[in-house]
């Protein structure tokens, strides 16, 4: 058994994996990696199972150590990872000698990088999952964010890694894009004319008060005419509900799992990994696709990530 | 009952429009039929007042293929397992630091606190849904003459075992989080527990009564 010692835990470095989702009668929302694409691939590079824990940084990165080495794998956001001075590749498995310094700077590009380790990281699951809940403070590392002194245990290395690569084209068709492909909410209807073509060609600002829990929009408002009352009703990851005010808000991996506001759409399932790469200030707009449309999108992503010969050379 | 994809992988089943206890009813029905036997496309439930979200593996079924499932269960559904909700008590010490805003509601509905409180003992809850935050039960139905809206901002902690309402709706705070119900009260209860079985002192379906206790008595209750 291995460490990693946190020198500095940079502005929200959280231990995540793919969650647990099922609990939603106990009013649990199911967490999980923002960019569960980039922390599989990040993990199969390894040879980890693709959910090992890991640790997502978010917007700028912390400094840590492994004492005893290891090996590694970064993905997601470019956050400027160097090991003692050297610059790392992203989407490659590195080695990291004993007593070596792994930093990280300032994202250059999207908000989340994620640290894979070989073995993964070693935290007491909850509900079957090491994701951190940061609202609540379940799950994994103590539920909360890392802090400096903090020293987590890697697991084992297995076996010797392989130099895996991602074939060319993997990750442009699995880019994080600024343009979500959105399918009709529940409440579509309850919206005037002017409001859905403003979704459909307006432009959103993500706003500073974006986090895991939900996405606020600043721009267009979106307002709904006349309708019945409106009953909390479950609400699905990646819901865009409306606020009385009109500002649209996307419900995200520690989402409330119900909720009161009429939803407008849906980002669909395989564009949700780029909610998980939006930083504030970012502009995004939505484009509608069918339920159809949506779902053969979801089963080709789906068959890529799971396609060992697709994703590596 | 009626359908509604509310996202490319989930269907909401409505069984009825209004909030209470018959629409709940069917929610709870249905929610059971659901947990009976495992169905391997299925991923999560979500109940609520009158509704079910179903989320699905949607590689191995789509929208329609889960709406026939329901409907088929509906109709096979003969004999269900008796529900047997709970009676809960929570010990609530009322007003002061603990409820920082039943002042605010006395006064805004032109009663003294004294009667805020009594009307909100009075009822025996039901509990119709867990969301927002692990074990937050969602209670209902509460006093008309208490109702009130919630806070225009959201405080950024509200503490541990916060006795809220909101509407015609009460509930308690399981964890330090933020929160926009007004606060009348606070409890010792331990809300949610992960080593605990069950992990919520609330379930869906429980009924809940609120019983007022002093601050001495409050204080002299340690968590375990």
């Amino acid at each position: 058994m291995s460490l990693l010692v946190v020198e500095s835990a940079g502005l929200q470095t959280t231990v995540q994996d793919f969650g647990r989702e099922g609990f939603g009668v106990l009013g649990i929302s199911a967490s999980g990696a923002a960019d569960a694409v980039a922390l599989r691939l990040g993990n199969l590079l390894l040879e980890n199972k693709a959910g090992a824990p890991a640790l997502e940084m978010t917007l700028t990165g912390g400094t840590f150590l492994f004492p005893d080495g290891a090996v590694i794998c970064l993905a997601g956001a470019n956050f400027d990872a160097q090991a003692d001075g050297q610059a790392l590749e992203l989407w490659r498995p590195h080695a990291i000698f004993p007593g070596k310094r792994l930093a990280f700077g300032a994202t250059r590009d999207y908000a989340r990088c994620y640290l894979c380790v070989a073995g993964g990281f070693g935290v007491e699951e909850f509900l079957g999952s090491a994701s951190t809940q940061l609202l609540s403070g379940l799950g994994g590392w103590e539920g909360r964010a890392l802090r400096k002194g903090d020293v987590l245990q890697v697991g084992k290395l297995e076996k010797n890694i392989r130099r895996r690569k991602l074939r060319p084209g993997v990750l442009d068709a699995l880019k994080p894009e600024k343009k979500l492909r959105v399918t009709r909410g529940p409440q579509f209807d309850w919206f005037a004319e002017e409001a859905q073509r403003t979704l459909a060609g307006g432009e959103f600002v993500v706003s500073e008060d974006s986090n895991r829990i939900g996405l606020r929009l600043d721009g267009p408002r979106l307002a709904t005419r006349g309708h019945g009352e409106m009953i909390s009703e479950g609400a699905p990851v990646g819901a865009i509900q409306v606020t009385p005010s009109g500002q649209a808000i996307i419900l995200f991996v520690e989402q409330q799992t119900t909720g009161g506001y009429p939803k407008v759409a849906n980002v669909i399932g395989a564009d949700l990994h780029c909610v998980g790469q939006l930083r504030p200030r970012d502009t995004i707009r939505f484009e509608e696709v069918s339920l159809a449309e949506a779902r053969k999108l979801w089963i080709e992503q789906q068959s890529l990530l799971g396609s060992e010969e697709r994703l590596f050379a | 009952m009626r359908f509604q994809a509310a996202s490319d992988q989930s269907l909401l089943v409505y069984l009825g429009e209004e909030i209470g206890a018959a629409a709940h009813e069917r929610v709870v029905w249905l929610l059971r039929l659901l947990q009976r036997k495992p169905i391997k496309w299925l991923r999560n439930i979500q109940p609520a007042y009158c509704s079910l979200l179903i989320t699905f593996d949607a590689t191995a079924v789509e929208h329609a293929e889960v709406q026939a499932k329901i409907l088929e269960l509906e109709h096979r559904a003969k004999t269900l397992p008796a529900a047997n909700p709970r009676l809960v008590e929570v010990p609530v010490c009322y007003g002061g630091e603990f409820g920082p805003d039943l002042d605010w509601v006395a006064e805004q509905r032109g009663l003294p606190a004294e009667k805020v409180v009594e009307l909100h003992i009075a009822p025996t809850y039901y509990a119709y849904f867990l969301g927002f935050a692990p074990g937050f039960a969602y209670l209902g139905d509460l006093a008309e003459e208490i109702a009130v809206p919630r806070l225009e901002s959201p405080r950024k902690e509200v503490p541990a075992g916060s006795v809220g309402i909101a509407a015609r709706q009460t509930a308690i705070y399981p964890f330090g989080t933020p929160g926009g119900w007004r606060l009348i009260g606070r409890t010792q209860a331990e809300i949610f527990r992960k080593d605990r079985e069950p992990m919520g002192l609330i379930e869906i379906g429980d009924q809940v009564r609120f019983r007022p206790i002093t601050r001495a008595e409050y204080l002299a209750t340690r968590r375990a």
